[in-house]
Order: structure tokens, then sequence, then C-alpha cells
């Protein structure tokens, strides 16, 4: 288990510095230099060499990629060229709008998904199964975000029982958590669906396999069959799906927080890109990836916790 | 009379599976039920069981002391299966939860039948382990830890917990080493004898049953043929199906060939190591899979090579066939050095037979395609005169050119795959486990069709096999393997009749033979 | 095989109406819809425009023409890019099981799946600026390891099998092996997952051109005739309701061509081994 560990330890930094030097090259060489594209066509020689200055873009591009991550090891994620403040500060007021919705989403999402996968596996074939197929296909063809206009139509316009948007702040947690349930709602459907139907596929499979039908022999019913040992052999797909997702959430919630005028860190990358403030963009996209890659190592974790034949070898 | 199926008929839709079974299992005997792939042998298993898939309607009764288990209702039967019924599968590999420990899913059966709480049920579950030979083995040890015989000891003790009446047992070690499954057998009969529980044996394989069985029914086609003691089955072979059950089983075939001494295949002092497992971040000691082998096939000989699975003989297979570097050691064919970088002319000299029907050919291409492909080697495109060559050799018409693999049945597929085989003229022919996943009267005739191909075309065969009475029938000489090393060597006849390693002894005393009463 | 899954049907029919529509409007749209004319707007449904027009006075069937294929291009080249590239890379990893090669393959395959779509999107419009090409090169990367896997984890079971290693003994390299053999047994899987990544390629062109890092004016695509229509969802809905339909529809349609496809071309459905 330890071995195992490490060994995922180990591939996880690994991704990290690569996924932190992709980054660095598309921000900060691609360009050229970073100040001048920063502050467009018009700027003159002095603002450039001021800003350059500023970016301390002096040194080599091994020694600015050195610095870029020790700052943000020590949380200092540079200086918001538009902002005019820490860009720590901005992640740190965003991410409890993005975060929470995030994890919102997910719980959602997971709790509507997997009883209403097995529902749909045990009663494979009948009319519950078709239904529960048909309702999930749609899930899957909504995009979230028109999904969201739609339900900012219904609940917040016609029968105002939401705010059509916005976000009050965790002073007051009622109205706050309040004011994400729509967008939860919104991201979480179509995941939902998604997840649902990887349920009841896995469900399905694991339930054609020999050790169930050996259960089955040992005189276990049907539900007892499914419940001591399909159901956690079953869940092994569906955690992959639930680590992806989670990832998903967290980007995807970019775009779902433009239509609920959420201030979020994608609301916080979008100012960065119009703006052309690059340490904002920078910033952000590192820590939306890092975010990835440490959900996918959870997610091995909780591999080698449901699956023993991970653990030793 | 314990168990009394009466007239069980099973069929799906218009079609029927089994026609009009009885027969009737007494306490504490063993019964065997024979029958090749598709006879309807497991069916009956699972409808004793009331197991069958939905979509199978079963008429008839099958009554167990008297209670109709056609007629139980489902809640019934979870009562009844693993208490007054349990059955093990053949493929133990499968058959347990892979992230349940052993200690668990043994304890289950006692657990899910109210006979024991969980502290109990473990307890009986160790002792019960420890009765099927696993007392070395933890509670807390999950099935990808242990071997397919002790897979198959789990499944048995599990199956045994609470000493059920009946015990069916579904090829319970064809999936098994021939080692294994005699000592499986051997668990199988001491706990009838124990237990006095009976046993239903299903099998394909006639010399298991005549060793074990009390009473014997054969099967053909959903309908049993012919029952009645064990003896006297062997004896009257009453029906012709039996007879012809029993010839195909203990068939020899013509061999005619002659042997010329000049080596066609010479294999010098071979080893093939592998990097040891990954340890972290070192690996173990490296795997020695071939360990300094030596041996030569002469032309127009038949040479076996026997040995269990893991003694090496799959990746001897491939190094030999140029698929695998060597560590060290010399292989030359015909005269030239046998390695994957061999020129392609002279890999011509030899083709390869493999045991899976289903597997050995691409689905997506016509026969003709898929038997020319070996003219890669030749560097010229086949005419449709070859294929037809090839084809009629194997005893199949030229028309068969233009169909697809899966029209045919799996004889006719290791047909095609010989003809694949003969289609560049080679000398040599590596038959790995050419004949293992044919039934019986299939087997019988493609070791015909290759006794007469060896002598039509002056082949030199390299017959590997677990299946010693296989290689018997068809080699002229013969090499045990046992972890990586030849072991023994010498005349098939001689090995057989007086083997020298005790390994070979071990093999030849584990392998169940057919011997018919006079 | 005696009967075609209704799903295949019905998926079938819709994706061909929009590959029409889509095809169609490359030579002819009712109206265009880059002439506008601010006194026309928010018009009813009538025999002139049939679906109205829009806040700009463009009709709407033609908005809804041009941006279906605006969407449709940009899923369609997405999901050829990641084929061309991800396919190869599974095949080469899966020929060399294990090698080097295929470590770095597979780990480059996980870090592509650390940039969500839309992270790699936001990297390529903060430096290039937004456009329909940036987006659909977004979407295309993302692909790469999407089939880069099915690719890999198809061809590795075919590779165990005996043919591959009668075509080894037949003299072939493994490349040609992996062309001749292998694609043509993973080409149902590699379908399949193509009908997917398209309809998700229409999902995430929508919303990026919805967000506006996709397509821009005067280009019409259904994300951003979303986006231009948000303003007014309040007063005039249906401006918003319709390109959100036409995006439903479609991905209903693909999604149900291709669960249709895997059940008709799945194996074990065919005739059972035995």
């Amino acid at each position: 288990m330890l071995r195992y560990l490490l060994i995922r330890a180990l591939s996880l930094s690994l991704s990290l510095v690569v996924a932190s030097i992709v980054i660095f090259a598309v921000i900060e060489v691609i360009p050229g230099d970073p100040a001048a594209f920063m502050l467009g066509l018009n700027a003159t020689e002095d603002a450039i060499a001021n800003l350059r200055a500023e970016l301390g873009l002096g040194g080599s591009l091994v020694e600015r990629y050195v610095s870029w991550i020790t700052g943000m090891l020590q949380g200092d994620f540079g200086t918001s060229y538009t902002y005019r403040v820490p860009v720590g500060e901005l992640i740190a007021d965003r991410i409890w709008v993005s975060l929470p919705l995030a994890i919102f989403a997910l719980i959602l999402s997971t709790l509507i998904a997997i009883p209403v996968g097995i529902i749909a596996a045990t009663n494979r074939g009948n009319g519950g199964d078709f239904a529960i197929m048909g309702l999930t296909q749609l899930g899957i063809a909504v995009p979230n975000f028109w999904f969201a206009m739609l339900l900012v139509l219904l609940f917040a316009v016609t029968l105002s029982w939401f705010s059509a948007g916005g976000f009050p702040g965790w002073d007051n947690p009622g109205p706050a958590l309040k004011s994400l349930v729509l967008p939860a709602i919104a991201l979480a459907l179509p995941q939902a669906s998604i997840l649902a139907r990887v349920m009841r596929s896995a469900l399905i499979e694991t339930l054609d396999q020999d050790y169930i039908r050996t259960a089955r022999a040992r005189g276990l019913s049907r539900g007892e069959t499914i419940r001591r040992h399909a159901l956690r052999n079953a869940l092994i797909p569906v955690l992959t799906i639930i680590g992806l997702q989670f990832s998903f959430l967290l980007a995807g919630a970019i775009i779902i927080e433009n239509v609920f005028f959420l201030p979020g860190l994608g609301r916080l990358v979008f100012q960065g890109i119009t703006q052309r403030d690059l340490v904002v963009v920078e910033s952000v996209t590192m820590l939306l990836v890092f975010a990835v890659i440490v959900v996918t190592f959870l997610v091995d974790i909780a591999y080698a916790i449901v699956d023993p034949r991970l653990r030793r070898k | 009379m314990m168990i009394d199926v009466e007239s069980l008929s099973v069929r799906i839709r218009a079609f029927d599976i089994l026609r009009n079974v009885s027969l009737t299992i007494r306490e504490g005997e063993i019964f065997g039920l024979v029958g090749e792939s598709g006879s309807g042998k497991s069916m009956t298993a699972l409808a004793l069981m009331g197991l069958l898939p939905r979509v199978m309607e079963a008429s008839g009764a099958a009554r167990l002391d008297g209670i109709d288990l056609l007629s139980l209702g489902e809640y019934d039967l979870c009562a009844l299966r693993g208490n007054d019924i349990s059955m093990i599968f053949q493929e133990p590999m499968t058959a347990l939860n892979p992230v349940q420990t052993i200690g668990d899913q043994v304890a289950e059966v006692l657990t899910i039948h109210g006979k024991a709480d969980a502290n109990a049920a473990r307890k009986i579950a160790r002792d019960r382990l420890d009765r099927v030979g696993l007392s070395h083995i933890g509670l807390d040890r999950y099935p990808h830890e242990l071997s397919g015989g002790q897979r198959q000891r789990v499944c048995i003790a599990a199956a045994i917990a609470l000493h059920p009446r009946l015990l069916i047992a579904d090829e319970p070690t064809t999936a098994l080493d021939v080692t294994t499954q005699a000592q499986i057998l051997d668990l199988l009969k001491d706990l009838v004898a124990e237990e006095n529980m009976s046993l239903l044996l299903i099998t394909h394989d006639l010399a298991v049953v005549s060793d074990m069985a009390d009473r014997i029914a054969v099967m053909e086609k959903g309908v049993i043929v012919e029952q009645g003691d064990t003896a006297q089955v062997l004896r009257d072979q009453a029906h012709p199906y039996t007879r012809k059950l029993f010839a195909a089983s203990a068939h020899q075939p013509d061999r005619t060939a002659t042997m010329i001494d000049d080596a066609i295949l010479r294999i010098e002092d071979v080893h093939r190591h592998y990097p040891g497992a990954r340890e972290g971040f070192h690996r173990g000691p490296p795997v020695r899979a071939v360990n300094g082998v030596s041996f030569a096939i002469q032309r127009g000989e038949s040479l076996g090579l026997v040995g269990e699975s893991g003694c090496g003989k799959s990746t001897l297979t491939r190094t030999i066939l140029g698929l695998d570097p060597l560590t060290s050691g010399q292989i030359t064919l015909n005269g030239n050095p046998v390695s994957p970088t061999m020129p392609r002319a002279h890999r011509a000299d030899m083709q390869v037979v493999f045991q899976d029907p289903y597997g050995s050919f691409n689905p997506r291409w016509r026969v003709d395609r898929i038997i020319a492909e070996p003219f890669h080697l030749l560097g010229r495109k086949p005419a449709p005169s070859d294929i037809a060559e090839a084809l009629e050799a194997v005893r199949l018409s030229p028309e068969d050119a233009f169909k697809y693999p899966h029209e045919f049945s799996g004889g006719q597929r290791q047909r095609i795959a010989i003809a694949r085989a003969l289609i560049t003229r080679p000398k040599l022919l590596v038959l790995d486990e050419a004949v293992s996943a044919l039934d019986v009267s299939v087997r019988a005739r493609i070791l015909d069709l290759l006794a007469e191909l060896q002598d039509q075309f002056g082949l030199s065969y390299l017959f590997i096999s677990h299946d010693l009475t296989v290689v018997r029938a068809i080699t002229d000489r013969v090499l045990v393997m046992q972890a990586g090393e030849i072991v023994e060597e010498g005349q098939t006849e001689q090995v057989f009749t007086a083997p020298n390693h005790p390994y070979t002894r071990t093999l030849l005393e584990s392998a169940p033979t057919l011997e018919i009463p006079a | 095989m005696t009967r075609l899954p209704p799903a295949l049907l019905i998926g079938a029919a819709i994706t061909l109406i929009y590959a029409i529509i889509a095809l169609i409007s490359l030579v002819w749209t009712p109206y265009d819809i880059t002439n506008l004319q601010v006194s026309n707007r928010l018009q009813d449904w009538s025999a002139t425009h049939w679906l109205g027009t829009d806040q700009l006075g463009r009709d709407m069937v033609s908005m809804l023409m041009e941006g279906a294929r605006t969407s449709i291009a940009v899923a369609i080249v997405a999901v050829g890019i990641g084929m061309a590239v991800g396919v190869p890379l599974g095949l080469a990893a899966a020929a060399n099981r294990g090698s080097l090669l295929d470590e770095v393959i597979m780990r480059g395959n996980d870090l592509i799946f650390a940039f969500p779509s839309l992270v790699i999107a936001i990297l390529i419009t903060a430096i290039w600026g937004p456009s329909a090409t940036n987006a659909i090169l977004a979407i295309g990367i993302f692909n790469i390891p999407v089939f880069a896997r099915v690719a890999r984890g198809g061809a590795l079971p075919i590779w165990t099998l005996d043919y591959i290693l009668a075509a080894r003994t037949a003299g072939k390299t493994r490349t040609r092996i992996s062309a001749e053999h292998v694609l043509p047994n993973i080409a149902n899987l590699l379908i399949v997952q193509a009908t997917i990544q398209f309809s998700l390629g229409i999902l995430a062109e929508a919303g990026l051109s919805y967000v506006g890092l996709g397509a821009q004016p005067p280009t019409s695509s259904l994300g951003r005739m979303l986006s231009e229509s948000q303003t007014m969802i309040y007063s005039d809905a249906w401006l918003a309701v319709l390109p959100g339909l036409a995006i439903v529809i479609l991905v209903l349609g693909l999604n149900l061509l291709g669960d249709g496809l895997r059940d008709a071309l799945d194996p074990r459905l065919r005739r059972a081994r035995g």
C-alpha cells in the first residue's frame, strides 16, 4: 500500500512539474515579451520597461520559472496588473465561490446518479430502465449553461423563487447557499446523467461475472448478491468518472459562473483574458490543473481502498 | 433415491436445450455426467440449482427428497442453494469476488443462511479451509493472491461449509494442471465419503469419470443416451454415441511417416530470463523462464514437449518461433540461426498452429486471405491454386476460400489453421496445444489428419501439450519440462512405461486414465 | 444481423438531417446574415421569416443554419485531429506494450487529461485571442488522449490473440500488423467513440462560443447565438430557446447514433462462441 502511494505521489509531482512547464511556456515564452503583450500596441517604451521590471522579466527563462514556482509554493502568486493586488488574494476570495459550487454540484450529481443507475441496472430491459435511459440521454444532450438560462427563466423570472444571479457573500450563509442552488443544479444534472449511465453499465457488467453466479449458488438472493458483491466491484469505474467530473465541475463552473454572475475563479480568468492580465491567467490555470491532478491522485488512493489487487504487488 | 430428475426439458423459445432428461443420484454416490461441448450437461446442473438464465423455460420434475425443485419459488431456492445443494464451477480464476477476502466469502454461506453469527462463521470457515488443504492460507487473503488450484479449494470449502446433500461440480478441474487436477479430484472423493454427500460430476473427460464415478450418464445434444453403473457402461457401450466417444478418447492415429537422421531444428543451451517484478525502485531477481534447454528435432520426427503451466514451455515456444530474443544459447532451423530479426525466407521453413480455434484468425478476413498470409515470407503473391491445394490438403473444399472464419466449426477452423501453416511448405510445424480445445471426436480426426500430412509432406512436428494421452498418441520422442528445464527425454513409449525422473512419474500418476474393463 | 436498433435509426436520421442542412447552408440560406437591418428586428414568426428575426434583424432560420454548420464543422475537425493523432499513438503504445514508448505516450495522455478543454482554450485564447480555429484546436487537443486511450485499450486484448502471433510468424512488422489486423478490429470502438466525441465537441463549441472563446462575429454558431441572446432572455426567450433546442436535438441524435452503433457492432451480441 505504502509503495503504491509512493509511486502515485511521485507521478503526481512529475505531472505537476510538466504541467507547470507547459503553462509557463504558453504564457511567458510564446508571446515573446509578455510585458509588451499585456500593454498592447499603444504602449510606450517606458511603460513596457516599467512593467518588465515589475513582472521580474529581467532574468533568464529558467530563473523566472524557478521564481514563479517557488513563489507559488510560498503562496505568492504574483501581483495582478489590472487589479493591483496580489493574485493570491484574488484567488482566495474567488475560490470560496467556485469550490463550494463544485462540491455542491458533485454531491448533488452523485446522490442522484448512483441510486438512479442502480435502479436502471436492476430493472434492466423493462419500463423503468427505459425511462431512466431516455431521461439521462436527454440530460447529457443539454448544454449546462443553456439549462442554467432556462432555470433562471423559470425559477427566477417567472416564479421568483431564486435571484437571477449574483452572490451575497458568506457573511450571510443562508442567502449565499441559496444563490448557489440554481448554478449547482445546472452543473449537476448533465453530470448526473453521465454518472447514472456509467453506474448502470458498470453494475450490469459486474452482474455478468462468474463470482456473481458463485454467490447465487451459495444461496444469496439477487438483492443480496448485488449489495454484497456487485456494488463494490461496480464502484471502481464509477470512481474514475466521479474524479474526472470534479475536475470538469471546477473548470466547467467557469461558464456557469458567467450565467449567474458569480464572482468565482471563472470570472476572474475571463477578466484576466480580456484585460490581458497574464499573471492572473497563469496562476489561475495552474491552480485548476493542480486541482485536477490532485483529484486524480485521490481517486487512485480510493481505488486502492476499494480494490485489494492494487494494494500489494 | 435422493435426487430424482424426471423428464426434465429445457427450452429457449422454440429451441430444445434438454429433452426428457431423467436420472437419479443416490445418497453418497458420485454420479458422472459426460458429454461434449453443447451437449447440455451444464444446463442440467443449472436447472437443478434453479439458476437457468431467465429466457429459458424448464418443464418436468427434479425432486430432492421428494420436493420438486422446479416448483419452488425464489425464496425457497435461496434457502436451498448452498445449504442442501451447492455447486462449484470450471473457472476458479474468476469464480471468487476479487475485492472480498476468502474468509469472508466462505463465512458468508453460513451467515446468509443464518447458521452462525459472524464470529462463529469465521471459525467454521477456518475449519473448512483447513479441511480442503488450505491450513497455511489466512482468512484475510484475497483471491488474486492464490493459485488456480487454491482458489478452487476455496470454492469447495464454501460449497461444503453447510454439509450439503448434493455437490454439483461442473468441469471442476478442466482449467487446472494435471497434478492439481489429481489433488482436487482426490479431495472431492474424500469429501464425498466423509460428509456422506452425493457428487454430480460434470465433465467432458471420460478418463476422469471412469476413475471417479459410481455411475455415469452420457449426454448428446440435450438427451441422455445411456446411463448405468460405470463399469457396465464402460464395458457394454450400448449406445453408438458412447462407442464413438470411447473410441475417440482412446484414438491412436496410424503413423507411417519415416524419420531421417538429420536435425531440422537444433536448440543449444537456450536461456531466456525476464527481469524480475518491480519492487518499488528496484527489481526482484530475474525469472529464469527457460534455463539451459538443449534438444534437436530430426526430419520427419514428431517430438512432444509436455509440462504444466508455468514450466516455461510457452516461453520456449516463442523463442523457437523467433518471436522473442534469447538471453543466451542458440537455435538453428535448417542450419540458419533463429531470432526475431531472422530473414523472412528462413522463417518460411517453420510454421505454427495454435490452440484457440476462435482467436487464431482475424474475424474480418476471408479464408483465402488468412491462409495466404505466410506468403509474406516468400515475397510473392499466392496463386489461387496454392490456396486451393492447401485447403484440399486439410480435406476442406476450395470453395471454402471465400467464406469467413465464423462460418466454420471448431474442428474446421483448426483445419484452416493447419492449411495456413502448410501453405509455404514448411519443414517444421510447431503445434502449440493444437488439439487441446477440441472435443474428443473432433480431436481424433485432426490427429489422423496430422499423421497423414506428416507422411505426405515429410514434416517434422514439435507437439507442445499438457495432455499426456495426446502426446503419447502422436509423438516418437518426448521431453518433459519443469521449472524451465528439461528433466526427462526419451522415446515416447519408454518414457510413458518406465519414467526415470520423479516429476515424470508424478505427472503420469496424476493423469487420469481410461481403462475399459474387459 | 436481422433488425437495426431503433436508437440507431432515429439517431442516424437526426444526424443526416443536420448534415444536409449544414451542407445546404454552404450554398444557400433564406437571407444573408451579414446584412443587419435593425428596423427589421425581433419580428414574429411569419411567412417571410419562418422563425422571426433576432435583435439585429437577422433571419433566425438562416442564423440557425449557419450556426449549425459552424458548430458541426468545429466538432468534425476537432474529432479529426483527435483521431488522426490519438489513434496512431494508441496503436503504437499497444504494439509496444510496457516499453518506454508506451510509458511516454500514456503519461503524455494523462498530462493532457489534466487540462480540461476549457483550460486549454483559456490558455490558447489568452495568447492568440479567441477564434473558431482556436476552439477547434482546444477541443482537438483534448480529443487526442481520448482516442489514444480507446485505441490502446481496444488494441491490447487483440495483441494477445493467436492471429497476431500467426502474423508475426509470417514475418510481418508491428506497424503492419497494427494496420492490417488491429485497426480493422477496433474500428467499431473508434466509430462509436467518434460519435460520442462529436457530440461532446458540439457541446464544447457551444460552451466556448457562449463565453466568447470560440467563433467570432460575423460568423454565427449555436453557442454564439445563445450568448447574444442572453440579455434578451427576459423579453424574447425564443431567441435563446431555439439555438439551445437545436444543440439538444443534434447532440441527442448523435448520442443515439453512438449507442445504436455500439449495440449493432458489439461483438458480444454476435453469434455466441461454441
